[in-house]
């Protein structure tokens, strides 16, 4: 990471400035990938066209971060934190027991689009495997982030729900655009939102991660 | 002193961070800090007082975001005025004595363009330009375009800039932390492309502290013949008890920008993190330092969406298999408006090693504007490439420029007063280097200094066009040799002097010196090494061509221009000495996951397309092509395509094994490409990915296996809508279409299309697919048949 910050003092969780960070390639997940891929084991052949798009893609992966920590407050179903609003009783269960959110963005960047685009046009199956090295890229992506997350966190007595997204449950998809206007994605990361909601760069995540206070140091 | 003297001529001060003191009096996080000059003028004020106090010449309005797309006209109208407002009252009330001016601040609109976000080009140009006239119609004295981390999105802006202004413009890029933008632009790119089309000053801004944006700001400096400026941040930002700090401090951000001073800059000011004591530092610190002068680069420079490529570094190989002249495959790709063919030809020779690749898709029964846009949107958006635009046709010239992601080569003008005047316009509005042909109403000079001197024509009339010779670039023809054996003496001697005497760079279409003779590889390739001897800088040829390129690396091996041979030893280890049957580098010949059939057979059971394409080739001297079709190909891909249905063979081995059995159509197609090639195919299908819908690999898989099973697909690409999918039913009298949909966002637009189809086409049947379809979803919109995977839609397919 290039900057180290601290996050939540004495047990309250405060909202935060956006931090932007970027990641050196975290390990590869190969089973997800296979999985991905549609592949339930490891032929040769696919072996090789693994290795290969993972040598040629990794040049033009980028793995970058923005995030911000946000007070939570929680009624029922009904939740707010840093300015936004939203109803949803999946995420509310997912945020029981927190006083902070810490929301975030990650893409592994455009550069990776360009590629899987020439394949799509060229070769199917380098593309289908690009698609799932891309898929498991920004998962890998967003568990290292997590990892930080925690490794910041647990030392000040925090412990960290998993991490929920738009469209999960019954959180609207919509709600991707709030998160947007408060992560400030497309200045800081380069990620953009179109009308109908998807990302561009296309392998990019919006997150929101619980945290709760759990008194051990 | 106007603004123009002040960017010109010396040190000039820009204004630091607005946005992050906003947040410190209260601006709350999401909230629109474009509202503040409306809801907090005095804020707002107070800010650039600060500024112009502190000795800032240039304070950008509080308009970072203010454009159509977040506020509405007429809230945008009110937002700017009081922006414009707000920096006037602070201007005439500051204490500063320095000249004190007004930049119109443009951010980024936080869209993506097309292909891979939603926002046309054209429709960001109109954004930017509905600010840039209320701007201009405020009286703002300047315009800053900034942050921008795109490189197509800041031509667009540059471009609403110049076409509705004549005030100066300052361009501002954001760069990561690997010296390029977002979207992969290098800075001698974005050089290429701003000055190409006449920002006044060019520049770094935001993202880090000065000492990590040091490394772009001095690859700008090298490159940049306009005034380069900076505005960095303070540092990297940092959360201390719920504040935001940032870790460089004035006095060390003052000394670091100082130095960028020494180095050459001539602008420099702050972005995020940034107070008034910042710029108050730096005012302090240079007030007395005297600026470099500005220097002219005298570079011949193009660029992709990517990186620069310049004609002086080493010779520049242009690709020239984009061109349907005497190619019968490719006007066949052309007529059938097969996209994909032409695309594969450029990612090949960019593989072979060319730096820019030629486009030409002229043909007398197509429209050759629309058709060379299209393939111009296509190619930049996956071959990072600078393209050279070939047409004859002005207006689709003028089109494609508009469009390009960067400063093209434009190919070509000739001295003839009417060709000048129908390009140079063009030229001169959007950059570009032009390739200027040494003949004019008299026709090709015999002798050497006569296409000299129609050169020296070119360079004037250019220069009343403000365009400079560095971007002119002159071919002085190469002549077919068998005709005159003298022909290509004058043209070696034509490109000596040209270098020589005018200074300029030269091209060639290497391979017309060989017309007519048997063995022109032979010739072509001791001709470009006698050109590249009397100074040839590029050469238009044929990358597929292995004597070309063994020239190429052999000359800058002996020229030292190949650091330890490098290029050299690595072209010689990929070099084919003969071709070698059955090896496949990509893939290996390790993996057999078939044996059984003949060698054809087996290369497409496991996979291999350079084998099955060798193999067919092989075949068809002994075999008819349909015989190859019948008994080789169909049986090899019904095999694996029941082991995908019995699921012993994974998805990624099926596309490899169609792969390779496209690659022996494709040799079957160019043997066939003399008769009627199209006569044995089975009925058509039209594909699209569903309006809204970006992501086509799915369409692609299945059209892949419909090509291999002999279906004439019409594929329509993504984000297709319900319209053109009708019309093309109706126009092709296509019985089956296939919808493809990845969102569930996306499935409303799929069962438009579908009842648009019943209304005009109802006998056209529908199947549809993607992965938030599935059978009962399928029936609800009304589509005929869901297909869970590429093979099903081809099984369906048969059935009609």
């Amino acid at each position: 990471m290039h900057s180290k910050q601290s996050f939540g003092y004495a047990g309250q969780m405060i909202n935060g400035p956006i931090l932007t960070v970027a990641y050196s390639a975290p390990p590869i997940d190969r089973r997800e990938l296979l999985r991905y891929m549609g592949c339930r084991a490891e032929t040769e052949d696919v072996s090789m066209l693994i290795d290969s798009v993972i040598e040629e893609a990794r040049p033009i992966l980028q793995y970058r971060v923005c995030y911000r920590e946000a007070a939570l407050q929680q009624n029922g179903a009904s939740l707010s934190f840093c300015s936004l609003s939203v109803e949803s009783r999946m995420l509310a269960k997912c945020l029981e027991n927190c006083t902070g959110v810490i929301l975030f963005a990650a893409t592994v960047g455009l550069p990776f689009d360009r590629l899987l685009a020439k394949y799509t046009h060229t070769s199917p199956s380098r593309a289908v495997a690009l698609q799932a090295l891309g898929a498991e890229r920004v998962e890998s992506l967003c568990n290292a982030f997590m990892k930080t997350l925690q490794d910041e966190y647990a030392p000040k007595g925090y412990a960290l729900k998993p991490r929920f997204s738009p469209g999960y449950g019954d959180l609207s998809l919509s709600f991707q655009a709030d998160l947007f206007r408060v992560l400030d994605c497309p200045k800081r990361i380069g990620v953009t939102l179109c009308e109908n909601c998807l990302m561009s760069p296309s392998k990019s995540v919006t997150a929101i991660v619980g945290a709760f206070h759990n008194g051990v140091k | 002193m106007n603004v123009k003297e002040l960017i010109g001529e010396g040190l000039f001060y820009l204004d630091g961070g607005m946005g992050t003191l906003l947040q410190d009096a209260g601006l709350a996080p999401g909230e629109a800090p474009e509202r503040w000059n409306l809801s907090h003028p005095d804020v707002v004020q107070s800010i650039h007082r600060a500024y112009y106090d502190a000795g800032s010449h240039i304070v950008n309005t509080n308009t970072f975001g203010a454009n159509s797309l977040h506020f509405s006209d007429e809230e945008l109208e009110q937002i700017l005025a009081a922006a414009v407002e707000n920096a006037r009252i602070a201007r005439d009330t500051s204490v500063g004595m320095q000249s004190k001016w007004i930049a119109l601040d443009i951010g980024p609109t936080g869209k993506l363009l097309k292909p891979y976000g939603d926002l046309d080009f054209e429709d960001a140009v109109a954004i930017f330009a509905k600010t840039v006239r209320i701007g201009v119609r405020l009286g703002v004295d300047l315009i800053m375009i900034e942050t921008m981390n795109d490189s197509y999105e800041t031509k667009a802006a540059l471009l609403a800039a110049k076409e509705n202004s004549d005030l100066p413009v300052l361009v501002s890029n954001a760069y990561g932390e690997d010296g390029k933008l977002m979207t992969g632009a290098e800075p001698e790119a974005m050089a290429a492309l701003l000055e190409g089309m006449h920002a006044d000053a060019i520049g770094v801004n935001c993202s880090f502290g000065p000492r990590q944006l040091m490394p772009v700001v001095e690859r700008l400096l090298k490159v940049a013949s306009v005034p380069v400026f900076v505005k960095p941040n303070a540092g990297l930002p940092q959360s201390r008890n719920g504040k935001t700090v940032y870790d460089v401090s004035p006095e060390d951000f003052a000394s670091d920008v100082a130095h960028m001073i020494d180095m050459g800059v001539r602008g420099a000011g702050g972005c995020c993190g940034t107070t008034p004591a910042y710029i108050g530092a730096l005012t302090d610190k240079t007030k007395n330092t005297a600026v470099l002068p500005l220097t002219e680069k005298h570079r011949t420079v193009v660029s992709s969406y990517t990186h620069a490529v310049d004609f002086s570094d080493l010779p520049v190989l242009i690709g020239e298999r984009i061109n349907p002249t005497g190619k019968k495959r490719f006007k066949q790709a052309l007529a059938e408006h097969d996209i994909d063919y032409i695309l594969q030809e450029g990612i090949r020779q960019q593989e072979l090693g060319a730096h820019v690749l030629d486009v030409n898709v002229g043909l007398p029964e197509i429209d050759e504007a629309a058709m060379l846009c299209e393939a111009t949107r296509e190619l930049q958006a996956v071959i990072d490439l600078p393209l050279q635009l070939d047409t004859a046709n002005p207006t689709a010239m003028e089109r494609a420029l508009r469009l390009y992601n960067g400063k093209a080569l434009v190919n070509s003008v000739n001295g003839k007063p009417e060709s000048m005047h129908a390009i140079f316009p063009a030229v001169q509005k959007y950059g570009g280097v032009v390739i200027a042909l040494t003949l004019d109403d008299s026709g090709i000079p015999a002798d050497a200094r006569g296409r000299v001197q129609i050169a020296k024509k070119i360079l004037e009339v250019a220069a009343s066009y403000g365009i400079s010779k560095e971007d002119i670039i002159f071919d002085p023809l190469a002549m077919t040799v068998s005709a005159d054996q003298g022909a290509a003496s004058v043209t070696l001697q034509a490109v000596r002097m040209i270098r020589r005497e005018l200074g300029c760079h030269t091209s060639l279409g290497v391979s017309n010196v060989s017309f007519g003779l048997p063995m022109r590889d032979a010739v072509n390739s001791v001709f470009f090494a006698a050109a590249l001897e009397n100074g040839l800088s590029a050469a238009i040829m044929n990358p597929d061509s292995i004597d070309m390129r063994k020239v190429y690396y052999a000359y800058r091996v002996l020229h030292g221009m190949d650091e330890n041979c490098a290029a050299y030893i690595d072209f010689a280890s990929t070099c084919p000495q003969q071709t070698v049957i059955g090896s496949d580098a990509s893939r290996g010949n390790a993996t057999v996951r078939e044996e059984g059939g003949s060698t054809l057979q087996k290369a497409i059971l496991n996979g291999r397309a350079s084998s099955a394409a060798a193999q067919t080739s092989l075949l068809l001297q002994t075999t008819e092509p349909l015989e190859i079709v019948q008994r080789e190909i169909i049986p090899a891909l019904d095999r694996v395509g029941k082991g995908f249905e019995e699921k012993t063979v994974y998805l990624p081995q099926l596309l490899m094994s169609a792969e390779a059995a496209k690659a022996a159509f494709e040799e079957i197609k160019r043997r066939m490409s003399s008769q009627a090639s199209t006569a044995d195919k089975k009925m058509t299908v039209v594909l699209a990915t569903v309006k809204g819908d970006i992501h086509d690999i799915g369409k692609n898989i299945v059209k892949l296996l419909l090509e291999n099973y002999g279906f004439s697909v019409i594929d329509l690409g993504k984000d297709v809508p319900p319209d053109s999918v009708v019309q093309t039913v109706l126009e092709s009298g296509a019985p089956l279409v296939g919808l493809s949909a990845l969102m569930t966002t996306t499935v409303p637009a799929m069962a438009e299309t579908i009842a648009a189809l019943r209304v005009s086409a109802p006998n056209c049947r529908v199947m549809v697919g993607g992965a938030v379809m599935n059978e009962a979803y399928s029936k609800e919109i009304g589509a005929d048949c869901y297909c869970k995977d590429a093979m099903e839609a081809v099984r369906y397919a048969e059935t009609i």
